[in-house]
């Protein structure tokens, strides 16, 4: 084997490695485990698309992937799922009508017991003063000086 | 005890138990729901449409269009289905009526297989169509199998029905449905 042609060969490899070895895009593979970690799997319900198993969690994630290889936006990729499932698919449900009182019943509970102990303390606080009965604490004071009243 | 007390007296026991009345409520509706069951966004949406190759003729496609101005269902099967063979004698009953043709999507499944199935359980299907990879699934929002669509005739979904098909949602939901849609 000739020098140039054992040069070719060593170029033609090095070029090979270098095809192999494209770095994969890590910044796009973690929004995608970012993207599919806020996603529910619906055949196993309290497992996150990133998590599943389930086929169909796994031709979601493949799905999700080609929208965002074809340069779809996290919003856009959310948008294609919940015109499909729902919004049961995100696990962060939208603010909207019917979606109130899972956001913010909690806080409404939270203000109630706070208005609750609210009362309990400030009526503790105005018990009245002992009612001072003036025959009684001037009989007292005689028991206790050792007159008699009779 | 004075007048204006007794009123605040009544909200502090009645109150709480009031807020208890509710949550229990909520619980109790809680109970006989079924968590697997998710609403679709697609009811009263168009039907997705999709153009597939049928399971017995693959030189023939068949395309959501097809079916405009008719009332049809559209059931999701496949042969590893396992309560596919729950609603099947169901589906057959309901062929043998001639009320509505039923057009079944062959959910990732393979045609051997597939046609084995029908050919040991019946065929109940005007016509099977294959979705080998389960993108039209997804188009539909399919994630059970079985699942049952009514699509009316301007090719509307009307109602879904997840898991095998029972004699009471036969009965008391679709047929009366397809009934109504079909004179509408």
């Amino acid at each position: 084997m000739s020098a140039v042609r054992l040069a070719g060969v060593a170029l033609a490899f090095a070029a090979h490695l270098a095809l192999a070895q494209v770095p994969p895009d890590l910044a796009f593979e973690q929004r995608l485990k970012r993207l599919e970690g806020d996603l529910r799997c619906l055949v196993c319900q309290n497992q996150t698309l990133a998590d599943s198993s389930a086929p169909l969690a796994e031709d979601l994630r493949r799905e999700v992937r080609s929208l965002a290889v074809a340069g779809k936006s996290d919003d856009e990729i959310r948008a294609y799922l919940v015109a499909r499932y729902g919004d049961f698919v995100l696990y962060r449900p939208p603010v909207k009508g019917t979606t109130w009182v899972l956001w913010f019943g909690p806080f409404a509970l939270l203000g109630l017991g706070a208005l609750v102990w609210l009362v309990v303390v400030r009526r503790r606080r105005v018990t009245p003063e002992p009612v001072h009965d003036g025959d009684a604490s001037v009989r007292a004071r005689e028991l206790i000086d050792g007159k008699s009243s009779g | 005890m004075n007048a204006t007390a007794a009123p605040r007296r009544n909200l502090l026991i009645w109150g709480p138990l009031a807020l208890f009345g509710i949550l229990a409520a909520f619980l109790f509706v809680g109970l006989f729901r079924d968590p697997r069951e998710v609403p679709s966004p697609l009811v009263d949406r168009p039907a997705p449409a999709f153009t597939l190759a049928t399971l017995h003729a693959p030189g023939k496609v068949v395309s959501t269009s097809d079916y405009k101005g008719q009332v049809w269902l559209l059931n999701v099967w496949a042969s590893w289905c396992v309560s596919c063979r729950v609603e099947h004698p169901l589906l057959m009953e309901l062929a043998k009526a001639n009320v509505v043709p039923i057009v079944g999507l062959d959910y990732k499944d393979k045609d051997p297989e597939a046609k084995a199935w029908l050919e040991q359980h019946g065929n109940p299907y005007a016509l099977s169509v294959v979705d080998a990879d389960g993108r039209v699934g997804i188009d539909w929002g399919v994630y059970g199998v079985p699942e049952t669509f009514v699509v009316d005739k301007a090719g509307i979904i009307r109602y879904k029905h997840i898991g095998p098909v029972t004699v009471e949602a036969l009965q008391k939901t679709i047929l009366p449905l397809v009934q109504k849609l079909k004179v509408s």
